[in-house]
């Protein structure tokens, strides 16, 4: 039986942006935050993950130089999207190996706003105008209404979803509701994806305090699965956003690799799941993300829309935070924002976003390099 | 940046340069070829091409001109100037399959996506991008329509 690891702890900086605050002291707050509500201090833990992208060298060490509690192993991740979903992981093993009894993760972004410049793009890319990220979303979304009977209407109700949950988070950046038609209407960014179908990167930061779980502890929540997979070789529309590839309609993509080794590792199913916080980049990824990991079938994304499944009040509540859609994605916060919101979720503190009764609960992340990861808890 | 009543932009000349090197070759008629990497071990093409086989790591790939005829997958038009480009928007962009079972994201020279369908033939053809700081254009390659 493998050791067990529990949630001690969790804290978040809002994600938004906050002007001349450094990416270093959104870090600092999360940290904090999720030390205070772990009751841990100062040699408490025995090594700190960090995820993040673009915070330059030593980021997580700066956090940690400014509250003094460096010394420990500090190791800074960068996987994409799914950074903090790597550091998660890299937690998990240090308790699980008996090396650590307590592990600090946390994430941290400051971002630019508009279409980021990425280095994953060398400069011939850039100049022969194929560094277009939201344009490679764009071709995916065109495939899934290709394959999946998605419409457009499907696309847009993603987003006035998400923004209606996002109403009543308020860590989130955009906490307006949108009607169906005024996303229909925003401007075509490439088509058929529109503005409001779209995340914007922002900045934010998130925190977990994991430890080895013992004894009985109320309201404890364990980490159940914490997978992490990257793509297969080939695949054309992968995050990875390559320049070619094999017509790739068999080959299974890092989300449904990361999801089958995390529903094992936790022997758990996707009909056990009772709140999914999921990689909504844009309103189709979304869908994708649900067929990918198991909870509609293949094809099923648009029939599940049209019975209103994924509403925070319907029988399988998906980004009932709002999702990147409304919070932002701060690239190396995101997956672990997630986590604190599912911690409030089967802790019973999640307030007006409460999902009745939560036990089992599904984290995922999916981005460039390609990374994905899929964390599973439960109460 | 400063400028004075003498300068100008650059003209173009006639000389063209691609907008790397080894991903194509220019005739000049202006026609030209994808190269693409061959995996003897495993039969399958990569672009742009290298030594090494992304599907199955066997080294020692070879260069083969590719096909100039294909097939449209999936586009979409990139009507914002993304990062890094200087050129003109908007331009169309996708992925289109070739008959060696390769599938490219590659422009696309139709922006208006009311006269692209999926899966029409299209054929490659070669687009300035900017002109550089010596008046040479800088040509990528792209996919046209045809029309039956």
């Amino acid at each position: 039986m493998a050791t067990g690891v529990e949630i001690a702890g969790v804290g978040i900086h809002p994600f938004g942006r906050f002007g001349d605050t450094s990416v270093v002291e959104l870090g600092v707050k999360a940290v904090r935050a999720a030390l205070d509500d772990a009751g841990v201090g100062r040699g408490g833990f025995q090594a700190a993950f960090c995820g993040t992208v673009y915070s330059g060298v030593a980021a997580g060490h700066k956090v940690l130089t400014a509250l003094g509690m460096t010394g420990i192993p500090i190791v800074n991740v960068e996987a994409g999207c799914a950074s903090g979903g790597a550091a998660l992981a890299l937690g998990v093993d240090a308790i699980r190996s008996g090396r650590c009894d307590c592990v600090l993760v946390f994430g941290m972004e400051k971002m630019p706003k508009g279409i980021i410049r990425s280095s994953f793009f060398e400069p011939w890319r850039e100049a022969a105008g194929l560094a277009v990220t939201p344009a490679y979303f764009a071709l995916r979304a065109q495939r899934l209404m290709r394959d999946s009977g998605v419409t457009l209407e499907h696309l847009a109700y993603v987003s006035v979803k998400n923004h209606q949950n996002g109403v009543d988070n308020p860590n989130a950046m955009f906490r307006k509701p949108f009607t169906l038609a005024a996303v229909l209407a925003s401007p075509v960014v490439c088509a058929p994806l529109t503005l409001y179908m779209l995340c914007s990167p922002n900045e934010g930061a998130a925190a977990v305090v994991l430890r080895r779980a013992a004894g009985e502890r109320p309201q404890r929540v364990r980490v159940r699965a914490a997978a992490l997979r990257s793509h297969l070789p080939g695949s054309v529309l992968g995050e990875h956003t390559p320049m070619c590839g094999l017509p790739d309609e068999t080959l299974p993509a890092p989300t449904e690799l990361a999801a089958r080794a995390a529903y094992e590792e936790a022997g758990i199913g996707p009909d056990d799941l009772d709140v999914v916080e999921l990689q909504d980049t844009d309103s189709a990824r979304e869908l994708i993300s649900c067929e990918e990991l198991g909870l509609c079938a293949r094809g099923g994304a648009g029939e599940m829309i049209d019975q209103r499944r994924t509403d925070r009040g319907g029988p399988l509540p998906v980004n009932s935070s709002g999702g990147l859609l409304s919070k932002g994605e701060p690239l190396g916060a995101s997956a672990l924002g997630q986590i604190v919101e599912l911690t409030w979720q089967l802790r019973g503190q999640a307030g007006p976003r409460q999902v009745p009764n939560a036990k089992v609960a599904l984290g995922h992340t999916v981005g460039r390099g390609a990374n994905a990861s899929v964390v599973i808890l439960s109460r | 940046m400063t400028t004075t009543p003498n300068d100008s932009p650059p003209v173009p000349t006639t000389a063209s340069i691609p907008v790397t090197s080894g991903l194509f070759e220019l005739e000049a008629d202006g026609t030209g070829r994808l190269l693409g990497g061959f995996c003897a071990s495993c039969g399958r093409y990569h672009f742009p091409a290298g030594d090494d086989c992304p599907y199955c790591c066997a080294s020692g790939c070879v260069r083969r001109a590719l096909s100039q005829r294909g097939r449209l997958c999936l586009f979409t038009a990139v009507v914002n100037r993304p990062p890094g480009y200087t050129g003109e928007v908007p331009f169309g962009f996708g992925v289109v399959e070739l008959p060696e079972g390769l599938q490219l994201i590659a422009r696309i020279t139709e922006a208006n996506l009311d006269r692209l369908e999926l899966g029409m033939p299209v054929r490659l053809t070669f687009v300035p991008v900017h002109v550089d700081d010596q008046g040479r254009e800088v040509m990528t390659y792209a996919f046209a329509p045809e029309r039956g």
